[in-house]
């Protein structure tokens, strides 16, 4: 069962503990610009790596419409191709690295000592660390697109060798800082998996954690395992390019297809570090606008473990057609397909929570039930992708592109806004404005399937990925993919308008600020002081 | 479980600035590979990096020896290290990966096994072999011999496995109250790890000199050099380590029941050994 908040008794107890909290005892904060740049408060970390990440959301958003605004039409209008390349390959790596990763690392850092009961994280110094790499690899990122030869322009998944011989330059520096956003997140994930093992209130077992704790615990253990293959990978790129090595150059013995192997051994957890976190954030906010307890608690639990363990058995399924062996072939085939078997039970068990309860539709609801039919979509899709003879036709095309958008827009994206809505009366003491936030949700959700549902027929129909300019009869696919990017990018505006209304006032929130939300963070006070839990609360069941 | 009394740091200022040193680093090493200036930025950047975190790791050590930490706060820096050691694992089995990959798959493939073929067309003179004398392309000079696994290999090996021994004796002798044997102990094997890598410097310098094995001599050079270069590189932080922990023992930090600093270093020490002892096997016997 998920945690309830502890009986009246406690909860009294617990916030008169944290009420006296705001008057903050133990630290003098500096003020101004060095408080955040010094903080070790959760909170306060939280809060950057949320700002950061909506920073580089728009950004790579930006990026993804000079995309679609060049795919208008057929021919080469506004950018040329090489520029093209660029902005596929950063609008990649912006988002995942810069935008939906850090998304849910400010979420965990934020809420799961709220929602475990601990004062703070395991190692706050290590925590303000692990946030600090971020901007400065992403300046040095960004800056590569003013160096000479332009920034990196082979895809974010940089393959080897356009990503060694016929690089440009500058792909050194892309090389470094990918390695020190890597070594963030390894630090983010070690900081996240020893405060939810080590700082859960008395009384809390595993199995009383919410599922967001659960889903970040095994994401962080992917985290910790495969971020050091994607180190080790780019230190090879590395060598070849600077020190003349053969590691995917066959004319020395190495073999290109060897970066492909430890790329994906990386890249398919790496897709599940993007979406079990938004497993848990769904599991959360449904049972409490559905006001009945999550339906399948321990299957959950059960199926996110097997999510992430047969993650490291997937990864040659985005290898298909480079030439492997038959046997790797139906190997890898047959593993990606039992992926479908514990996501189902997550969708079913989800439907299930919902079964005739009394549901109404907030924003993060709203949200979240889109998360529910999109995501889906994405994952049928996948089903189609992961049979690999049918992957030799669909490799490479649009269908590709539509696939893992849909998985991770109105996939991990939406879940981030669902939860930012959900969490925003705890973070601020306001309710987020209902009428803008409905206003973006539908513009939102209207704008995404116009944008990536019409790229499965371009994609079918044989639109390959990755260019500027595209045979004519996939024109009309692409003018409505276009106004749908155009309608979805401009009103995330809205989201930027309803967080900083949220910020500055609105109706005032209850501690508990959802009817039916029972975990732990609904304990607090609205606004959260800014130390919570300094004592523990006790959850131990009180015997007879 | 938590007892309300877990250690929260005020604000530090030590994150920020390892952030920014190893930003200097990084554009460092980008502006002297990439366009060959400024390579002082480099060293400038490690020296950065190694002064704050020594200052970082000050505060810790204080913030221990005054007793602001509590019996959770270790398990935090138990599951922190153990963690921490758990990435490193990872990051080496990658270069384990590449090398067998390398060796079952690529290298055969390229002479034609499993019905590949169009390196056969390719390279049709190619023949695979393990060490790879002779890689594909004549473009690419192979080493001209290998290192026998029983010379400079071996003393190194023996050098590992003993330092290893006994710095378990000084763990022991730290737990049981015998503070001099342990520092003695733990000087031991410092010296065995200096030891090793004097003798890695030696074999390198064979390496490059008289056998041929450069980073450019095809993909055994290149497996060579990334699996024994990280390795040394970690021996070197190794021992570094254990040097501050000689450091601390000489300056009475450490009691017999509370001395995870040690510990951790010792962890981290035993860890590098059994790296060793991986590479030993695969890169230079077998």
């Amino acid at each position: 069962m998920a945690p309830k908040i502890p009986p009246k008794a406690r909860l009294e107890h617990s916030e008169s503990v944290t009420g006296g909290a705001a008057v903050d005892e133990h630290e003098h904060h500096p003020s101004g610009p060095l408080r955040w740049l010094l903080t070790t408060n959760h909170k306060e970390i939280g809060t950057l790596y949320l700002i950061f990440s909506l920073t580089m959301f728009l950004i790579g958003g930006v990026m993804a419409l000079v995309i679609r605004v060049e795919l208008f039409q057929p021919g080469l209008q506004l950018v040329r191709p090489e520029f093209f390349n660029q902005m596929t390959t950063m609008h990649g790596l912006i988002m995942v690295f810069g935008a939906v990763m850090p998304g849910f690392v400010g979420l965990a850092n934020w809420m799961v000592p709220l929602q475990i009961g601990a004062p703070d994280m395991a190692l706050p110094r290590l925590n303000n660390f692990s946030f600090w790499l971020l901007p400065v690899a992403f300046l040095l990122l960004l800056s590569t697109l003013l160096m000479p030869g332009g920034g990196p322009n082979f895809g974010w998944t940089f393959y080897a060798p356009l990503s060694t011989t016929y690089s440009p330059p500058s792909t050194t520096f892309f090389i470094l800082s990918l390695h020190m956003a890597g070594i963030s997140s390894i630090l983010g994930a070690i900081n996240i998996i020893a405060t939810i093992l080590n700082l859960r209130a008395p009384g809390m077992r595993l199995m009383d954690m919410t599922l967001f704790v659960w889903t970040w615990l095994i994401t962080a253990f992917l985290l910790i395992a495969v971020m050091p293959v994607l180190a080790g990978v780019i230190t090879m790129m590395l060598m070849d390019i600077n020190f003349g090595t053969s590691f995917f150059n066959a004319a020395g013995g190495g073999d290109p297809v060897l970066f492909q192997h430890l790329f994906w051994f990386f890249g398919h957890p790496e897709v599940y570090i993007m979406i079990l976190p938004a497993f848990g954030i769904i599991s959360i906010i449904v049972p409490t606008f559905a006001r009945k307890p999550l339906f399948g608690y321990a299957s959950m639990v059960y199926a996110t473990a097997s999510i992430a363990i047969l993650s490291f058995l997937v990864w040659a399924h985005h290898m298909f057609s480079v030439g492997l062996p038959l046997i790797a072939e139906l190997f890898f085939m047959y593993t990606t397909m039992l992926i479908a078997v514990p996501t189902g039970v997550k969708v079913f068990n989800w439907i299930t929570t919902l079964f005739r309860g009394s549901i109404t539709f907030e924003t993060p609801m709203l949200f979240s039930l889109a998360f529910i039919v999109l995501f889906t979509i994405g994952g049928f899709s996948g089903l189609m992708l992961a049979i690999a003879p049918a992957d030799f036709q669909y490799h490479d095309t649009y269908f590709v592109v539509a696939h893992f958008h849909y998985v991770l827009v109105p996939g991990a994206v939406f879940s981030i806004m669902a939860a930012v809505y959900y969490w925003l009366p705890k973070w601020t003491g306001h309710y987020p404005d209902e009428r803008i936030g409905r206003w973006h949700f539908w513009l939102s959700v209207i704008g995404v399937n116009l944008l990536f549902f019409p790229m499965h027929f371009a994609g079918l129909a044989g639109m390959p990925r990755r260019i500027p300019d595209y045979a004519l009869q996939f024109a009309d696919f692409n003018m409505a993919s276009s106004i749908g990017g155009f309608l979805f990018g401009f009103s995330q505006l809205l989201f930027v308008w309803v967080v900083i209304k949220c910020v500055r006032g609105g109706e005032t929130a209850p501690a508990k600020a959802w009817d039916g939300a029972t975990d732990l963070e609904w304990s607090v006070p609205s606004p959260a002081p800014l130390h919570t839990f300094e004592t523990p609360p006790d959850l131990r069941r009180v015997a007879g | 479980m938590s007892g309300g009394s877990y250690y929260v740091p005020a604000s530090s200022k030590w994150p920020v600035l390892a952030g920014l040193a190893l930003g200097l680093f990084m554009i460092g090493t980008g502006v002297w590979l990439v366009f060959d200036q400024a390579s002082y930025l480099v060293a400038l950047g490690a020296l950065a990096i190694v002064t704050v975190m020594a200052l970082w790791f000050r505060d810790v050590v204080r913030e221990s020896q005054s007793g602001l930490y509590d019996e959770q706060m270790d398990r935090s820096f138990r599951w922190g290290m153990g963690w921490f050691i758990f990435s490193e694992v990872m990051f080496f089995a990658a270069f384990f990966g590449a090398l067998f990959y390398v060796r079952v798959f690529a290298v055969p493939w390229l002479d034609g096994e499993g019905a590949k073929g169009v390196s056969a067309l390719l390279w049709p003179d190619f023949v695979a072999s393990w060490p790879l004398m002779n890689p594909p392309d004549s473009s690419v000079a192979g080493p001209r011999e290998v290192a026998d696994p029983w010379q400079l290999p071996l003393v190194n090996t023996l050098f590992l496995v003993v330092s290893s021994i006994t710095l378990t004796i000084a763990h022991e002798g730290l737990k049981e109250g015998y503070r001099d044997s342990a520092r003695n102990c733990l000087a031991v094997t410092i010296v065995l790890g200096i030891c090793f890598l004097f003798v890695q410097g030696l074999e390198y310098y064979e390496a490059y000199h008289h056998l041929g094995i450069t980073l450019q001599a095809g993909i055994y050079g290149a497996t060579f050099f990334l699996l024994t270069g990280f390795h040394g590189a970690h021996v070197t932080v190794g021992a570094t380590i254990l040097i501050v922990m000689l450091w601390r023992l000489r300056r009475g930090h450490f009691t017999p029941d509370n001395h995870f600093g040690f510990e951790a270093a010792a962890w981290y020490w035993h860890f590098v050994d059994v790296v060793w002892i991986g590479l030993f096997l695969f890169v230079y016997v077998f």
